[in-house]
C-alpha cells in the first residue's frame, strides 16, 4: 500500500499518523504540504488531527480551501481511499466529502480520554480486521466533536449502513453516559456513500502500540493494508 | 511626552525605578536617560528580569553533575540523556497575568516556556503545570480554575505538545495571588544545541514570528510589584496568545536549526525586544545597531518605547551568519511568518536604536544587562515551631470515615476534571500520563523514556523553610524514583511574597538553603529556574512555594513501574521508617482544623538509601507497583495504589497502627508491591543494606480492608476521590 499524509499549518497528529501507518505498511507514507496541487500515486490519503489554521473561523473550514484539497477531492471522485481523523474528519465534512458537521462539545470543554467504540460496520476497507459489534478502546482529544446532521441525512446514512462507529460503554451499550461530546446517536465515525471515505473523531493512531497502553487502533491500519496492498 | 526629552525622577518612579537606580542609570549613560531609555532600564532592572533580590542566594545552589551540559543562565537547562540526545527543560511562573486574565495569562505562560525550550534547538515533548488557587469558597476561585485550565489546554492542545502532569492545590493564602507555574521538557540532538550568545561583527539580527503590537507593555514591571484592589485595572498589560502562530514558529525554527545558518537565537519573552537583544549582545560581548523601522508591526505609529517594551507573543530574535539570510527567509515564508532584518552586530558594545532616521537610544550593553543592581535584602529567619500537641488529636477516629473525608478534600481529590481538558497523548509517546507519581514520556523512536514531575508542599515551607525546601526536592526525587527512573536534574520556580519584607526574605533564604542541601545530597542539580516575588495582595503574602520540576531517565521502558495494584497476591511493604509525624500534615489541617506544628524532618541520607534501594528492586523485577508516601500518609498512599490499579488491598491491623501511624507524613517512604517470586531476595537485599521494610498486607479483593477495623470498597473510594472537583466546578454553569 502507498499512502500520503496531508500536512496543513497547525496539523499536529501528522507524525503520529505516519508512525502508525508505517507500522502496518512497512514503509513511511508521503507527507504532502497543503500548498501542493498534486499528489503522488497513492492508495490512501490520510488527513490528520490537529488545529489546522488554529481552528480559527471554524474547525477545518480554512483547511478545506487549501490548494491540495482540490486534488484530494479529485482523487476521492476517482475512488482513492481517504481517512480523516479528528481535525481531518472536520476538514472532510467542510470539504463536502462527508455529511454532517462537528459542533462544539456538549459541555463546551475540550475532552481527552479513552473511550469505547462499537464497530457498527465491518463492511468497509477500514474495519475488516474488527469483528461485528466489537468494542474497541481508543482515545478522543477534541473541542469540536459533537456530530450533527439533519433528520433526512441521518435516516439515509443509518439505512445505508454508513455509521462506522458509535460511542458506547465497556460492554458495548450505546448510552448517553458513554457519549463524550453530545454527538447525535453517539456517532463517532461515518462513511461516504462510496464507503471509500471514513471520518472519525477518535484517534486510532494513538493506541496502536501496546507500550502506550493499547493496540485496538491498529486494526484500522491493518485493514487498510490488507484491502489496498 | 517627547520620546527624546529627558526623563524625570517622577517618571522613573512610575516605572518602578528607585531614586538610587535612576541615579545609577544617569551615571551609566553620563546623562539623563530619555523616555525610551528609561523604559529599557526599568524592564531590564525589574525584579523579574534582573533577579536583583535573589541572585546572591541563587548562586549558592549546586548546578553541576557529570551529565549537566548547560546550567542556569541560558533560556533553559540541558542534561545529557545518552545516545547522542539531550533533555532541555525549564519551569516558569505566570502568576500575575493569570490572576488578572486567567485564560490568556495561563495560555501565554505555556507559550513562553515552550519558546524557552525550542529556542535552544529542542522539540518540546511534554508540558507540566503546578497550580495553586485560593480557598474553594472564595468568590474568585472557581472562575480562576476554569480560566487557567482552559488557557493551558487551549495553548498546549493547539500546538500539539502533550500536557502530561502537574499538581493543583488550594489554600486561602492564594486568594489574591494564584500561582500558575508551567514547565516544558524537550529533546534535542546533543551536538545541535543553540545558545543566545551573539557573535560576528556585521552579522544580521533577524526578527521572526508574529508582528509587534501594543500588548503586554510593562508586563515584567507588573510582575515585580505587589497587587492591590486596583489590580484589575492592569488588564491591558496581559498579552494575548496565539498557539497556532507558535506552532508555525516552532516548525520553522526547527527547520532552520537543521541547517547551520544560526549563530544565536533567543525568544522574546518578558520585556520583549529589549531583553532578547540585550541578553544576546551581553553574552557575546557585542553591540547591536537596531533599525526599529524594520520591526514588523500590527498597527502604525508605534513609538520606539512601545516597540522595545511590547510583550507581543510568538516572536524570536536571531543572529544569522551573514549571507544566509535568503535561506532562512525562504523557511519562514513557507510557514507564513514575518521575517525581517532589523539590525547588525557591532563591536562597540552599545545598543543603538534608530527610528525615522534618528538615533532614539544609545546605551552601553554590559552595564545594563550584567551589572544590574543587586541587593542583599535584610531577612529574618522563620522561627521554629513547637511540636504538634498529640493530645490535640481526636482520641477515637473512625478509620473508614477519616479516609473517605481526606480523600474527598480539595487537595487530594482527583484532578481528572482538569487533565481531561489537556491533550496528554498527542505525539503518541505518553507512556504514563497524569495521575501517577511522575509522568513518563518515551523518547521518540527508542525504548527509553523520560520521567518528569513537579512538587512542593507549601505548608511545610511555611512552617519551616529549610525543611520544606529539602522536602520539595526530596519528594520530586522520590516521584521519579517510584516509576523506576534515575533522577537527573531539576528546574525551580520560586514563588514568594515581597522580598522587601524581611520575614518573606527569610523564607526565601531558608528555602534556598534547604533546596541546596537536598540537591547536593541527592546529586540532583538545579539547571534552570525562575523567581517570582511580590505574590501578595494588600500585604498578605502567599505561602512560600518553591515548586520543583524534576526530570529523570528510564533506560529501559520495560522497567517502568506504575502506581496501580494491577494484580492480587503481591506483598505490600512500606520502605522507610514510620514514626507518625503529624505536625503540618494534611490530616491535621483537614480533619483537626489545625495548620500547626513543624513539618516532618527530611533525613537526606535515608532518602538516598531508600530511593536507591527501590530503584534497584525495580530493575531486579521485584516490584509490581510503587508509590511514594506524601500528603495523607500511608493510608492515602495505599488508596492511590488501589484506585490506579485493578484490585484492592488487605492490610494488617495492630494497636500500634494508630491515627498518626496511618496519616503521619514521615519522609523517605515508599509503598511497594513485591511479586511473590521475588520476596526472599527482596527481604535479603533490604536487610543487607539496612533499609527498613515493614509488611503492610497483600494486594487483592475489591476493597481496602484494614483488619476488622475498616472495609471500603473500590467503588466507594473512587466516588470519594472523584466527586469533589466536578461538582465544585459544575456550579460555574449554574
Amino acid at each position: 500500500m502507498k499512502a500520503a499524509v496531508i500536512v496543513f499549518p497547525g496539523s499536529n497528529c501528522d507524525r503520529d499518523l505516519a508512525v502508525a501507518l508505517q507500522q502496518s505498511m512497512g514503509r513511511p507514507p508521503h507527507r504532502v504540504w497543503h500548498r501542493e496541487t498534486s499528489l503522488p500515486d497513492v492508495d490512501l490519503i490520510a488527513v490528520p488531527g490537529g488545529f489546522s489554521y488554529g481552528d480559527y473561523l471554524r474547525s477545518g473550514a480554512m483547511a478545506a480551501h487549501s490548494p491540495i484539497m482540490a486534488e484530494v477531492v479529485r482523487r476521492a471522485e476517482a475512488g482513492v481511499a481517504i481517512l480523516g481523523i479528528c481535525n481531518g474528519f472536520q476538514v472532510l465534512t467542510e470539504a463536502g466529502l462527508l455529511p454532517g458537521v462537528l459542533m462544539r462539545n456538549r459541555d463546551l470543554r475540550f475532552v481527552c480520554r479513552d473511550v469505547h467504540l462499537r464497530v457498527e460496520q465491518r463492511d468497509s476497507i477500514f474495519c475488516r480486521s474488527y469483528a461485528d459489534n466489537q468494542v474497541i478502546r481508543i482515545p478522543v482529544a477534541h473541542h469540536d466533536g459533537n456530530y450533527f446532521l439533519n433528520g433526512e441525512d441521518l435516516k439515509r446514512i443509518e439505512s445505508e449502513g454508513r455509521v462506522a462507529f458509535r460511542y458506547c460503554d465497556e460492554d458495548g451499550t450505546v448510552s448517553e453516559e458513554a457519549n463524550p461530546n453530545g454527538s447525535l446517536k453517539n456517532i463517532a465515525g461515518v462513511l461516504s456513500a462510496s464507503r471509500r471515505i471514513l471520518g472519525l473523531m477518535p484517534h486510532p493512531e494513538r493506541l496502536s502500540d501496546p507500550v502506550l497502553g493499547g493496540n485496538d487502533g491498529r486494526g484500522m491500519f491493518d485493514s487498510l493494508v490488507s484491502a489496498l496492498a | 511626552m517627547n520620546q527624546l526629552s529627558n526623563a524625570t525622577p517622577e517618571l522613573a518612579a512610575e516605572h518602578g525605578l528607585t531614586a538610587e537606580e535612576f541615579a545609577r542609570a544617569t551615571e551609566i549613560l553620563g546623562r539623563v536617560p530619555n523616555l525610551t531609555e528609561l523604559g529599557i532600564f526599568s524592564v531590564m532592572w525589574s525584579e523579574h528580569c534582573s533577579y536583583k533580590s535573589s541572585k546572591r542566594w541563587l548562586r549558592t545552589l549546586p548546578t553541576e553533575a557529570p551529565w549537566v551540559i548547560c546550567g542556569p543562565g541560558e533560556n533553559a537547562g540541558v542534561v545529557d540523556i545518552g545516545n547522542g540526545l539531550a533533555a532541555i527543560f525549564k519551569m516558569e511562573s505566570h502568576n500575575h497575568p493569570s490572576f488578572i486574565e486567567p485564560y490568556q495569562g495561563a495560555a501565554t505562560g505555556v507559550g513562553g516556556i515552550l519558546r524557552d525550550v525550542f529556542t535552544m534547538g529542542a522539540r518540546p515533548v511534554a508540558n507540566l503545570n503546578a497550580l495553586r488557587f485560593g480557598e474553594p469558597g472564595h468568590s474568585k476561585t472557581r472562575h480562576l480554575v476554569a480560566g487557567v485550565v482552559a488557557g493551558i489546554g487551549g495553548y498546549g492542545n493547539c500546538i500539539g505538545i502533550p500536557t502530561v502532569g502537574g499538581e493543583c492545590t488550594f489554600h486561602s493564602s492564594y486568594n489574591g495571588n494564584i500561582l500558575v507555574n508551567a514547565m516544558t521538557v524537550g529533546v534535542a540532538p546533543k551536538d545541535r544545541i543553540f545558545y543566545a550568545e551573539a557573535a560576528g561583527v556585521g552579522n544580521p539580527v533577524i526578527y521572526v514570528g508574529s508582528k509587534t503590537g501594543r500588548d503586554g507593555i510593562h508586563g515584567a514591571t507588573m510582575a515585580s510589584a505587589e497587587f492591590d484592589d486596583a489590580s484589575d485595572e492592569k488588564r491591558p498589560t496581559v498579552q494575548v496568545g496565539d498557539p497556532f502562530t507558535e506552532k508555525l514558529l516552532l516548525e520553522a525554527c526547527l527547520e532552520l536549526m537543521a541547517t547551520d545558518a544560526i549563530v544565536a537565537i533567543q525568544d522574546m519573552g518578558a520585556a520583549g525586544l529589549t531583553s532578547s537583544s540585550f541578553e544576546m549582545a551581553d553574552r557575546g560581548g557585542m553591540g547591536i545597531d537596531l533599525d526599529l523601522d524594520m520591526v514588523p508591526t500590527r498597527e502604525p505609529g508605534m513609538t520606539a518605547y512601545e516597540l522595545m517594551l511590547s510583550e507581543s507573543q510568538e516572536r524570536m530574535l536571531m543572529v544569522l551568519h551573514a549571507g544566509r539570510e535568503d535561506d532562512a527567509r525562504a523557511i519562514f515564508e513557507k510557514w507564513e511568518l514575518d521575517f525581517a532584518i532589523i539590525g547588525r552586530l557591532t563591536d562597540n558594545g552599545r545598543m543603538v536604536l534608530r527610528k525615522d532616521g534618528e538615533t532614539v537610544a544609545d546605551l552601553p550593553v554590559q552595564p545594563l544587562a550584567a551589572s544590574a543592581p543587586e541587593y542583599e535584602r535584610p531577612y529574618t529567619p522563620t522561627p521554629p515551631r513547637a511540636a504538634a500537641d498529640p493530645t490535640a488529636l481526636p482520641p477515637e477516629l473512625d478509620l473508614r470515615e477519616t479516609i473517605l473525608k481526606l480523600l474527598s478534600c480539595p487537595d487530594l481529590s482527583s484532578k481528572r476534571w482538569i487533565w481531561e481538558q489537556y491533550d496528554h497523548m498527542v505525539m503518541a509517546d505518553t507512556v504514563a500520563g497524569p495521575g501517577g507519581d511522575a509522568a513518563v514520556v518515551r523518547i521518540h523512536d527508542t525504548d527509553r523514556a523520560l520521567a518528569m514531575t513537579t512538587d512542593c508542599t507549601p505548608r511545610y515551607v511555611a512552617a519551616d523553610p529549610i525543611e520544606g525546601g529539602k522536602q520539595a526536592v526530596a519528594e520530586c526525587w522520590r516521584n521519579l524514583t517510584a516509576v523506576g527512573a534515575k533522577p537527573l536534574a531539576i528546574t525551580d520556580c520560586l514563588n514568594f511574597g515581597s522580598p522587601e519584607r524581611p520575614d518573606v526574605m527569610g523564607q526565601f533564604v531558608g528555602a534556598i538553603d534547604g533546596i541546596g542541601q537536598a540537591a547536593r545530597a541527592l546529586t540532583f542539580p538545579i539547571v534552570s529556574g525562575n523567581v517570582s516575588f511580590y505574590n501578595e495582595t494588600n500585604g498578605q503574602a502567599i505561602q512560600p512555594t518553591p515548586a520543583i520540576g524534576g526530570v529523570g531517565l528510564i533506560e529501559d521502558i520495560t522497567h517502568l513501574t506504575r502506581t496501580g495494584l494491577a494484580e492480587a497476591d503481591m506483598t505490600l511493604f512500606v520502605i522507610g521508617n514510620t514514626v507518625g509525624h503529624i505536625g503540618s500534615s494534611l490530616f491535621l489541617r483537614e480533619i483537626c482544623n489545625s495548620e500547626g506544628g513543624p513539618p516532618p524532618p527530611v533525613d537526606l541520607a535515608a532518602e538516598k538509601a531508600n530511593g536507591d534501594f527501590v530503584r534497584s528492586q525495580i530493575e531486579a523485577g521485584a516490584i509490581g507497583a510503587c508509590h511514594d508516601v506524601s500528603d495523607g500518609g500511608l493510608a492515602i498512599a495505599i488508596v492511590d495504589m488501589i484506585l490506579a490499579g485493578a484490585v484492592g488491598a488487605d492490610l494488617e491491623d495492630s494497636a500500634a497502627r494508630d491515627t498518626s501511624w496511618w496519616f503521619g507524613e514521615d519522609q523517605a517512604r515508599y509503598v511497594v508491591a513485591v511479586r511473590m517470586s521475588h520476596l526472599p531476595a527482596f527481604k535479603t537485599a533490604a536487610e543487607k543494606i539496612g533499609v527498613p521494610v515493614h509488611v503492610l498486607g497483600v494486594s487483592g479483593g475489591h476493597s481496602l480492608k484494614v483488619g476488622d477495623r475498616a472495609t471500603i470498597s473500590r467503588d466507594e473510594l473512587r466516588d470519594a476521590a472523584e466527586r469533589w472537583l466536578p461538582s465544585y466546578m459544575a456550579a460555574l454553569d449554574d
